[in-house]
């Protein structure tokens, strides 16, 4: 299908797409990769008047150092996201989920900004963002401010971002020396996720020191699985340890029933995919 | 209306264009590139794989004033005085085709990959093609075709882009 009519246009600087955002009114809405946005137009889903197509503000692309932060523009590619050498070395668990999402072809095209604020509960990359304390940078007409992840996702396809704010970029902690794995339970021809788990450890001396879990699609947002990072931490790397703890996982999730999974399915698959998660993070 | 300017297969060709029109639109009813087709709704199954400034992309989810100053090739751009593209022949070669509907955007799609890596093992095949459906599940043969077109062009697969001619006045 073909989309409704709209307006378009093509900002090079944030200031002007806030602005452009903020003249735009209801009905204005923003364009990152369009890897979701163009197919929400073209089944017409959605009905907006204007586009403010974000891919011509250079700013908002690539990847930095900022002392104890990498900080990721809001309209970095997947594909630069899974090749970028500061990710890799100090934030594996975001290259590693990355690599997961859809096909080479989207990965071309969608951004990590754009799949945040997109905030499908069976995207790929909440829950790893979710899971390493990220900090989401949203600049509006009064200014930028940086909002927790765990304060970002909100509801179903609902985030902290106001409706003339933008999102500029995502700051991640170093996690340097961590091992990190995303494990993901999807349908083949279909690479969203009916559950997924993003775990990130520290192993230091045989010892768990510090582990960080996220889920995805066991909620309306990621949720972070509390209860086994506290289990495995201190205690020392073993299958049995990890496998214990990954029972803790479903605890305070709230999955959905749907044509690939019932709820309770879910949970179990939340519980053993943490363990494989933990331990090829670990391993 | 949105002017754009845009190298498809080495051409150069200006058009105004409303916003709303897909990329995969803009090469198939202005262009008449109609080697590019549609094959879903979901942008699910790849039929319509482009490569936009050297990127395999698919066509049907990029609107045509987003390639505004880009380079577009298709699978109309890939034969050069005469002679097949090498995957274009192993597709050939080794029957990696049943309807033939998956084509165009599973050879797109595969010069991207080889491109990329230039030796893929059939797992690493099978997953860069991952993006693209082949409805008569014929994939045995496409597979083998991009093992065979790999042994034929190391080194180097990504096809040389064209030096953009003539200026050519778009279909409209």
């Amino acid at each position: 299908m073909i989309p409704a009519s709209f307006d378009y246009v093509r900002p090079t600087t944030v200031g002007e797409a806030v602005q452009a955002l903020s003249d735009g009114g209801d009905d204005a809405k923003l364009l990152a990769g369009g890897q979701s946005f163009i197919p929400v137009l073209r089944l017409r889903m959605g009905d907006p008047s204007l586009v403010v197509d974000l891919g011509g503000i250079a700013e908002l692309r690539g990847v930095r150092e900022e002392g104890d932060a990498i900080v990721v523009g809001a309209m970095t590619t997947h594909h630069d996201v899974t090749r970028d050498e500061l990710l890799g070395r100090h934030v594996a668990l975001i290259a590693e989920a990355t690599r997961t999402v859809a096909d080479p072809q989207v990965r071309h095209r969608g951004t990590l900004g754009g799949a945040l604020a997109h905030a499908d509960p069976a995207g790929d990359l909440a829950a790893p963002t979710l899971a390493l304390d990220a900090e989401l940078v949203v600049v509006g007409p009064s200014g930028e401010r940086r909002v927790p992840a765990s304060e970002f996702f909100e509801d179903y396809f609902t985030t902290a971002i106001g409706p003339t704010e933008i999102l500029t970029a995502i700051r991640f902690p170093k996690y340097t020396g961590w091992g990190a794995r995303y494990e993901k339970f999807n349908r083949v021809a279909q690479a969203w996720s009916i559950v997924a788990v993003a775990a990130t450890v520290k192993v230091d001396g045989g010892k768990i020191t510090d582990a960080r879990i996220g889920l995805t699609n066991m909620a309306g947002t990621p949720v972070r699985a509390r209860g086994v990072e506290s289990a495995l931490v201190g205690q020392s790397m073993s299958e049995e340890t990890v496998r214990a703890a990954a029972q803790a996982a479903a605890e305070g999730t709230s999955p959905t029933s749907d044509a690939d999974a019932g709820s309770d399915y879910r949970e179990h698959l939340a519980r053993v995919l943490t363990g494989r998660a933990v331990l090829a993070a670990a391993g | 209306m949105a002017r754009i300017r845009t190298t498809v297969d080495g051409l150069v060709y200006e058009d105004d264009v409303e916003p709303r029109m897909l990329l995969v639109q803009y090469l198939r009813e202005r262009l008449g590139k109609t080697g590019t087709v549609i094959g879903c709704d979901t942008s699910n199954c790849g039929a319509c794989t482009v490569h936009l400034d050297g990127l395999s992309v698919k066509s049907c989810s990029v609107l045509a004033v987003q390639a505004n100053g880009s380079e577009v090739l298709t699978v109309e751009g890939l034969e050069r005085d005469g002679q097949l593209h090498p995957v274009q022949q192993a597709f050939h070669d080794n029957h990696a085709l049943q309807c033939g509907y998956c084509t165009p955007g599973m050879i797109m799609q595969s010069i991207d990959l080889l491109g990329d890596n230039p030796d893929p093992t059939e797992r690493e095949v099978r997953e860069g093609i991952e993006g693209n459906l082949c409805r008569c599940t014929g994939y045995q043969n496409i597979v083998r075709a991009v093992q065979d077109a790999a042994q034929k062009m190391k080194p180097g697969a990504h096809a040389a882009p064209q030096a953009p001619q003539s200026v050519a006045g778009g279909g409209a």
